[in-house]
């Protein structure tokens, strides 16, 4: 779809006209047909059923950080399926793209696939996903009733949301960047992208980025201001530590995307030139600010992963974690490492050849602590007695993956070898091996661990088992001929190629992301055949792989208050020691529990932020001032709002405790829990 | 992979020879390995081939560990598994200080080894550096001139000029075999990257910025060339032909070239015009400092060089007077992209006057090489000098 050559600004509507609706576009617009009938139907049987007002009262509108928590891992689990059919696209392209044949996709709608691609899979899926677990276990495994502040945590889910439906949009009105996914100028400027796609990108991202940085200074203090009596930052477990450090690097990284972003879109709004080609602009300005935050982002990604990895790998092991204090400093170290590390992203830029060696070293050097993180996950499951429950399968796939991943990332740390597999499909294979391997395994097995502290029982087994085998092979199938094709010097974004040797290798791995999708399709089964026999998988000890940490403490899932008396702490693995000292439940003596109110304050700014973002995307600058005063004032008006909190009853809570302690009497195998 | 390659490596003979194990599907993929053509581990230029060396033994000494980790990884999950009661089982041992030392020690040492290489091999391998060798054991002759090839990267094919024979190409890379090349490479809009795999590794091509790339060819032959950076909607036809020969046929071939057209800069203007999949295209001649107008984005006429600009501004500007030296003219493509009504034409500072002497620099040679490795340029004769080179200040006093 190509804009008209002129574009005609109205008043009213702005740039928009019909002609940016992508009508020629088949595929799109059968996407369109399919999506309004799946919403559709959907929002029918929401009607049907009558659940609006339980999904408004109860999780739209909600403060409390579980089941903020779930909405996120909805919204990634949401967005991945998009993304991974943008992948699935990409994949046939190249596969059918071969002796003279242009495949199915023209250069502007697989501009934007690959783009998308990218763009979805890192801010609208992968970081909604470890939000999300941070969010539901943090609070949890340090002994909170919630996080520091729930109004701010509701706020930053619907931004994100924001940002994801603006993308979401960009498929059906006008288009989306065709960039890359960090969108670098001068491509990305104006002068070579006159039309909507990169406004999407930029809006999308900024809005989602507010929901991004507050989400992090708010885990930041709730970790450093409400851990239990007792839990000093030594005694906290070790997700919560990752957590903590994950946070950080998003508040120190963050507003850089935001301040670059901005700087991006004064160039191409009101005419200034930070990264225009002349006037004293600089591309390459824009490159080194985007990657001071990009790298440190995928550490933002992974270090919550190597915290949930420590806690199964001890939880199934049966045993202490080994080296925690090492893991502690490992993980400080990578955090701090992850800044010095940025220019290694483009050594191929003519940097001179001490600095390209010192930003290689650098990188090298966060291989050590990475490596003695693996290490005592080994020495961990060392003279352990390990259950291979899911949670621990995804474990030891991740581990064997993983060094796969990060040899090659090494490897691409030496310049001269940079200089031959940068942006090549080697690349490509390096930061999936470690994104799925490392992220995407980790959140599977997150999701599987976790899964019954959220809804009270397991998930099933046996789909769990096929989907992970599904995904383990389909990896591997999909990504090893990227390496061999990228030792072959076949680069990143080719639409057609010219040499017919190389198909073969873009179909098996074309059959690799097909065991993958049924990997996914096994995955959805899983959800929702364990969500159909829930009650032959009930697990009410709220303790259901005999966990070592505080989450494991309350039932499943945990009461809206999380914890009728906060605990109180005295070494490490809380819940372990606990158990062991043979603490018993209180039974008695409960109080009334203070607690925030639900407000509906983070849907309407979100919402009005879209309408801001879609406005700012099509010049229609009337409707972007108005939303905009709209955020504003509406923030004002809810700092007015002093019914903001409430006490659950002493009653309430003590009629909770004793259905939980009539549950826990009729499992006999739980005594003393 | 071009050329050399006609059949997919599955109807190569190759592959019946070693398809004797059927029932085995892994092996079966195998033949599949050795059919192709692993121009980055052997390719066909000297410093593409210590990049790919590199390549190698960097893999080699990260799998002194990895492999290790991956065996440690497979055992432990096998040996102490629940089901096995023989297994020791020790639930609070969690410390052992000589175990510490060893798991962060031994990535440590790996990391020196590695970094060691780096260091050196980095700056050996400068892709600014001039060629000190054109294979192993070749020193690269005193009186050795580089061939110069100035390489623009244009919406979206690649123009080629050689300043020293005064001809240019399209998409098509032609270099005598053992004579070391010295690239300078820009771009006409947008970011791309150079690359010949069998050549060299890749640098990138920017506007309005210089960058340098060294190489050589030692084999004669047809190689591929392409853009490693994406670059906008005709990306991927930015492929063009590299071809190494002898002496003789280059010499022939730029005879050849001679008869094509000429390339000024309204030529130019027009080639730079957004174009995809574009056949080999010969100029016999080309107008004197294109390339240099090309990088300081002063092709268009009376729009001012940059370089001037920031000779001017370097003079502390001209205050005022400089706001009203401006013109609607655009440099950037809008017309070019065929978006020119969607913003209003932008305001370009016009030419005062061109300070430099044209042609100063077009046959600059490369400066006397400094022959400390790990500082400078150069191996050649002189391995004393590798170790002088450790320690600048003893070289400068």
């Amino acid at each position: 779809m190509s804009a008209p050559a002129t574009t005609e600004v109205s008043p009213i509507f702005g740039r928009l006209s019909l002609d940016h609706l992508p009508l020629h576009e088949p595929i799109v617009v059968a996407t369109f047909i399919v999506v309004l009938i799946g919403g559709g139907a959907l929002l029918a049987l929401i009607t049907r059923y009558k659940l609006w007002g339980m999904l408004w009262n109860d999780w739209f509108t909600s403060v409390d950080h579980k089941k903020i928590g779930i909405m996120y891992m909805v919204l990634g689990l949401v967005m991945f399926l998009r993304g991974f059919a943008d992948a699935i696209m990409m994949r046939l392209q190249q596969v059918m793209a071969f002796n003279g044949s242009e495949g199915y996709l023209n250069a502007h709608h697989y501009d934007q696939i690959f783009t998308a691609h990218g763009v979805i899979m890192i801010f609208f899926v992968a970081m909604p996903f470890i939000t999300g677990l941070m969010n539901y276990i943090v609070p949890l495994q340090i002994g909170a009733r919630d996080v520091s502040f729930p109004f701010l945590n509701n706020f930053s889910f619907w931004m994100t949301t924001a940002g994801a439906v603006l993308v979401m949009v960009s498929l059906f009105v006008g288009e989306f960047a065709q960039t890359g996914w960090l969108a670098y100028p001068p491509l990305s400027g104006i002068a070579y992208s006159p039309n909507s796609g990169v406004d999407y990108y930029i809006w999308a991202l900024q809005i989602a980025g507010v929901g991004t940085t507050l989400s992090g200074i708010n885990l930041i203090v709730t970790i450093i201001k409400m851990r239990a009596p007792g839990m000093s930052l030594m005694r906290m477990p070790v997700f919560t530590w990752t957590s903590l450090c994950a946070n950080v690097l998003i508040v120190a990284s963050f507003p850089v995307l935001t301040a670059v972003l901005a700087l991006l879109s004064l160039d191409r709004y009101v005419g200034t030139n930070f990264f225009t080609n002349d006037f004293g602009g600089s591309p390459m300005m824009y490159v080194n600010l985007i990657w001071i935050w990009g790298h440190p982002e995928v550490y933002i990604l992974i270090l919550p992963l190597f915290g949930v990895f420590s806690e199964i790998t001890s939880t199934f092991s049966g045993k202490r974690l080994f080296g925690y204090t090492s893991m502690v400093y490992a993980t400080v170290c990578i955090t701090i490492l992850s800044y010095v590390v940025w220019l290694h992203h483009f050594f191929t830029m003519g940097s001179g050849a001490s600095v390209n060696s010192f930003f290689g070293i650098t990188t090298m050097v966060i291989s050590i602590p990475t490596g003695a993180k693996l290490f005592n996950w080994l020495f961990t499951m060392y003279r352990g007695r390990i259950r291979f429950d899911l949670p621990m399968m995804w474990t030891i796939a991740f581990m064997l993956t993983f060094v796969v991943g990060g040899m090659t990332g090494v490897l691409l740390a030496v310049p001269p070898a940079d200089f031959v597999l940068h942006n090549s499909l080697f690349l490509i294979a390096h930061f999936h091996n470690v994104i799925i391997g490392g992220v995407v395994f980790g959140v599977f097995a997150a999701i599987n661990y976790w899964w019954p502290k959220a809804f009270g029982y397991k998930l099933n087994e046996f789909w769990g088992k096929i989907s992970f085998w599904c995904w383990v092979v389909g990896f591997w199938l999909a990504f090893m001929p990227l390496y061999v094709l990228g030792l072959m010097g076949v680069t990143r974004r080719m639409r057609v190629f010219d040499d017919p040797s190389l198909q073969i290798w873009f179909l098996i791995a074309g059959l690799g992301a097909l065991v993958i999708a049924a990997g996914i399709g096994a995955m959805l089964v899983q959800f929702a055949v364990s969500i159909w026999k829930r009650d032959e998988l009930r697990e009410v000890s709220g303790d259901p792989w005999e966990g070592r940490t505080l989450e494991w403490a309350t039932s499943s899932p945990p009461p809206d208050y999380n914890f009728a008396f906060t605990p109180i702490i005295h070494g490490h693995d809380a819940w372990h020691e606990m158990k062991q000292a043979g603490v018993k439940r209180p039974l008695s003596g409960f109080r009334a529990i203070h607690m925030p109110k639900n407000t509906g304050t983070g849907v309407v700014l979100a919402a009005l932020s879209i309408v801001c973002g879609f406005a700012l995307v099509w010049y229609i600058w009337w409707l972007a001032a108005l939303s905009f005063l709209g955020i504003v004032g509406y923030a004002i008006w809810h700092t007015f709002n002093y019914d903001r909190d409430f006490h659950i009853p002493a009653e309430t809570v003590a009629a909770t405790e004793e259905a939980r302690t009539r549950q826990l009497a009729g499992q006999p195998a739980v005594q003393g829990a | 992979m071009l050329a050399r390659n006609p059949l997919p490596p599955a109807l190569s003979p190759r592959r019946s020879t070693g398809n004797r194990l059927p029932k085995l599907a892994a092996l079966a993929l195998l033949p599949l390995l050795a059919g192709c053509d692993w121009v980055v581990l052997k390719p066909a230029g000297d410093v593409a081939q210590q990049q790919g060396d590199l390549v190698v033994i960097s893999t080699l000494l990260m799998l002194v560990i990895i492999l290790p980790v991956m065996a440690m990884t497979m055992f432990f999950a096998w040996k102490y598994r629940a089901a096995n009661r023989e297994a020791r089982y020790e639930p609070e041992w969690n410390h052992s200080t000589q175990l510490e030392l060893a798991i962060w020690g031994a990535p440590l040492l790996i990391i020196i080894c590695l970094g060691a290489i780096t260091w050196v091999a980095t700056h050996l391998l400068d892709p600014y550096r001039p060629l000190a060798r054109i294979a192993p054991g070749q020193p690269v002759a005193a009186d050795t001139r580089p061939l110069e090839v100035q390489v623009v990267a244009l919406d979206w094919k690649w123009l080629f000029i050689y300043p020293e024979q005064g001809i240019a190409t399209v998409n098509e890379l032609v270099a005598p075999i053992d004579r070391p090349i010295r690239f300078r490479i820009s771009s006409s809009s947008v970011m791309n990257s150079f690359y010949v795999p069998a050549l060299a590794g890749q640098i990138y091509a920017m506007p309005g910025m210089e960058t340098k790339l060294h190489a050589v060819f030692n084999n004669p032959g047809h190689y591929r060339g392409l853009s490693a950076n994406y670059s906008g909607a005709g990306f991927s036809g930015m492929r063009f032909d590299a071809h190494g020969m002898s002496a003789d046929e280059f010499d022939q071939w730029v005879g050849k070239v001679r008869s094509g057209g000429r390339l000024d800069r309204a030529a130019y203007l027009e080639l730079e015009r957004p174009s995809e999949n574009v056949a080999v295209t010969h100029f016999g001649e080309v107008e004197r400092n294109l390339f240099d107008a090309v990088v300081n984005m002063c092709v268009e006429p009376g729009k001012m060089c940059m370089h001037d600009m920031m000779a001017i501004d370097a003079k502390g500007g001209l205050g005022l007077a400089g706001t009203y030296n401006v013109a609607a003219l655009s440099y950037d493509k809008f017309a070019g992209r065929g978006t020119e009504g969607s913003r209003p034409a932008r305001m370009m500072v016009t030419a005062m006057c061109d300070t430099r002497p044209m042609g100063a620099d077009e046959f600059e040679l490369p400066r006397t090489i400094d022959l400390a490795p790990l500082l400078g340029a150069g191996l050649a004769g002189r391995q004393t000098a590798a170790f002088a080179g450790l320690s600048p200040i003893a070289t400068q006093s």
